[in-house]
């Protein structure tokens, strides 16, 4: 008698001309791997023998199906199994299981080629590309007319939910976006005064604050705050109005849900952007003259002057005319990716991602077509 | 309550559940014998689903015991409690399903989660489970934002019974089906029980499926549980059992058992 080691659960035993395998231990789904080894095994000792179930001391549906599928393999290669002792009762269930014949379909559909797969990729991509595009132009066209309705007539405007917008996107964001205004312009004066020292220029730094602030860093950086904070809002929330059906609830209502949802968050940032510039220009400004005060010894009153003369008088429009186009393009980004949530929690996320990128990167790309025509048009 | 002689396989002993002032549970005591289907029914805000997760451990009650096969589960670390959740499976009201995960992801979770598999292994268990629950085979490969209501609870319980399981909690398992997916769930549910010997408890609204598939019932009511074969409770006199079993929404199903029984 030959004793095979502990992970595998039979044992076999040659009597005259036979070959019996004896199985024993737990044929559970605790002991996965050791059953998988064990069948692995059993193929090798021959293709005539008996099977003895006796010794199983604990047998689940999974260890007897796994066995049977062998046992099923194993007759359809040409091997003879006598079956000693009592047939598990899991068998029984398994086979009335299978007789409850599940319309299968064919298993042929996986036979393609990868050149047709390859085809086949490319054009569902570039038909769910332009369907996109249409989406998106249908998107917007509706945004533009409800906010021509909504100009018109003062029930159609949604003036609470405005109003708690600009509350939400602008004043909930007033002490982040005036910290990070107020250290940018502390980064910018102190790198400014130490390069300028050397040319014995330090009041320049006050000019580039200034600028600078006012210009490009108060409005760009608030914006970007902005998309972060309220843009992957404005997505998350009208994603999961999705999941919820409660966008299905409101159409079924006849509530135009662009007049209810979308426009109001589109009118709240376009007015909250601009307000928060202001803040953030505001304490750019203060971020320089604390550090002007404190490296350079220019004083208050010398500093207010300074600015005055540094700044021409489009240089606080040519910040601030930017900040309504990036709240209109963060706004349609958002709203727009949240509207395309469907079916499931994992697409909620994917595009509140896509929703912050893509606002992101349209704010500065939109930043930089305004510098060129600013420079073009002396401005 | 049982003279089965057998010891219980899930065993409560003078739960008290109290959140804040509100008191959901105060001394619940029940028994849950191994082989049988067990439902619970109360009205809305009755506690039934603070019950059933006090019993899956997901929650501790603020005193008493539950003790699954013998165990302690309510003074056990986490460590002993894993080995006890292991041991039984749950289906959620609406699914639980993970949305970004196939159903054969679904299935194959748990058992990636504890044993170490092979592929093949793997996909021949999760036919096993879709052919269990009467799903077609390609449905493994579905998202669950692509099935019906009927096919969701179906793989919610392929799910369920991954690890082979001795033990299956279903929360209300028939909510939101038609009558006829309904049916054939608890046909499903029956068939399993039979074919497995499995030990069910069941929250359910649905009386046709407290007749077509449980032994005994539990209803909760002022706080306090009432256990008794289905025949026993439609006979108690408390005016909700009453209302319940014999108000006008019950006369239908009613009317079916005495024809059953004639």
């Amino acid at each position: 008698m030959q004793t095979v080691p502990d992970p595998v659960l039979f044992e076999s035993e040659r009597s005259g001309d036979g070959l019996t395998l004896r199985l024993r231990g737990g044929w559970c789904i605790d002991h996965l791997r050791e059953i998988e080894t064990s069948l692995a095994q059993l193929g090798d000792q021959g293709k005539r023998v008996k099977l003895d179930f006796s010794g199983i001391e604990t047998l689940d549906l999974s260890g007897a199906w796994l066995l049977r599928n062998w046992l099923e393999h194993a007759k359809s290669e040409g091997g003879q199994f006598e079956v000693v002792g009592e047939r598990p009762a899991h068998f029984a269930f398994l086979d009335e299981l299978l007789e409850h014949k599940t319309d299968q379909p064919a298993e042929a559909t996986k036979a393609r080629t990868s050149l047709r797969d390859a085809v086949v990729w490319i054009g569902r991509g570039t038909v769910q590309q332009a369907k996109q595009a249409r989406d998106a132009v249908g998107f917007f066209g509706r945004i533009a007319a409800t906010m021509v309705r909504a100009m018109r007539s003062a029930h159609h405007l949604r003036l609470p939910s405005i109003v708690r917008h600009v509350y939400e996107t602008g004043i909930q964001a007033i002490p982040i976006v005036s910290l990070i205004a107020f250290l940018i312009s502390v980064i910018v004066a102190y790198l400014g005064a130490q390069q300028l020292r050397t040319f014995g220029a330090e009041i320049f730094t006050v000019d580039l604050v200034a600028i600078s602030v006012l210009r490009e860093m108060g409005v760009l950086l608030t914006s970007i705050i902005v998309a972060g904070r309220s843009g992957s809002a404005f997505a998350a929330e009208i994603g999961v109005m999705r999941l919820n059906d409660e966008i299905d609830a409101l159409q079924s209502m006849g509530v135009d849900f662009y007049e209810v949802l979308v426009v109001p968050r589109v009118i709240g940032l376009i007015i909250a952007l601009p307000l928060l510039t202001i803040v953030a220009d505001a304490m750019g400004l203060a971020g320089g003259a604390l550090l002007s005060s404190l490296l350079l010894d220019i004083s208050l009153s010398q500093f207010i002057p300074r600015v005055q003369d540094a700044l021409a008088p489009t240089t606080f429009w040519a910040g601030l005319i930017k900040a309504p186009v990036f709240a209109l393009l963060i706004a349609l980004v958002g709203t727009y990716r949240g509207m395309q949530v469907r079916d499931s929690s994992r697409e909620l996320g994917r595009l509140t991602t896509l929703a912050v990128v893509q606002s992101i990167f349209l704010v500065i790309f939109a930043d930089a077509i305004f510098a060129v025509v600013f420079v073009e048009l002396d401005f | 309550m049982s003279s089965n002689p057998q010891t219980p396989i899930i065993s409560v002993r003078n739960l008290v559940n109290r959140f804040g002032s509100q008191v959901v549970h105060d001394g619940v005591n029940l028994d849950v014998m191994p082989g049988e289907v067990l439902g619970i029914v109360g009205g809305s805000g009755s506690g039934k689903s603070v019950l059933l997760r006090t019993m899956l451990g997901l929650q501790r009650p603020s005193s008493g015991q539950v003790l699954i096969e013998g165990r302690n589960i309510t003074q056990m670390s986490d460590a002993e409690l894993l080995s006890v959740k292991r041991r039984y499976g749950v289906t959620f009201q609406h699914g639980a399903l993970f949305s970004s995960l196939t159903v054969a992801e679904n299935i194959q979770l748990p058992i990636r989660e504890y044993f170490d598999a092979s592929p093949a292994a793997l996909e021949s268990l999760t036919e096993l489970r879709l052919r269990m629950v009467g799903l077609p085979v390609d449905a493994g490969g579905k998202l669950p934002s692509q099935l019906s209501g009927g096919m969701v609870k179906r793989a919610a319980l392929a799910r369920s019974l991954a690890l082979d399981p001795a033990l299956l909690f279903l929360d209300e398992p028939t909510a939101g089906l038609d009558p006829i997916s309904a049916a054939g769930f608890d046909e499903l549910v029956t068939y399993l029980h039979r074919g497995l010997k499995l030990t069910i408890v069941m929250i359910t609204h649905d009386l046709d499926t407290l007749l077509a598939t449980c032994s005994r019932v539990a209803v909760l009511v002022d706080r306090k549980i009432v256990v008794d074969t289905l025949e026993g409770i439609m006979k108690n006199p408390h005016p909700w059992i009453q209302e319940y079993f014999h108000g006008p929404r019950a006369r239908a199903a009613d009317a079916a058992v005495k024809k059953a029984a004639k």
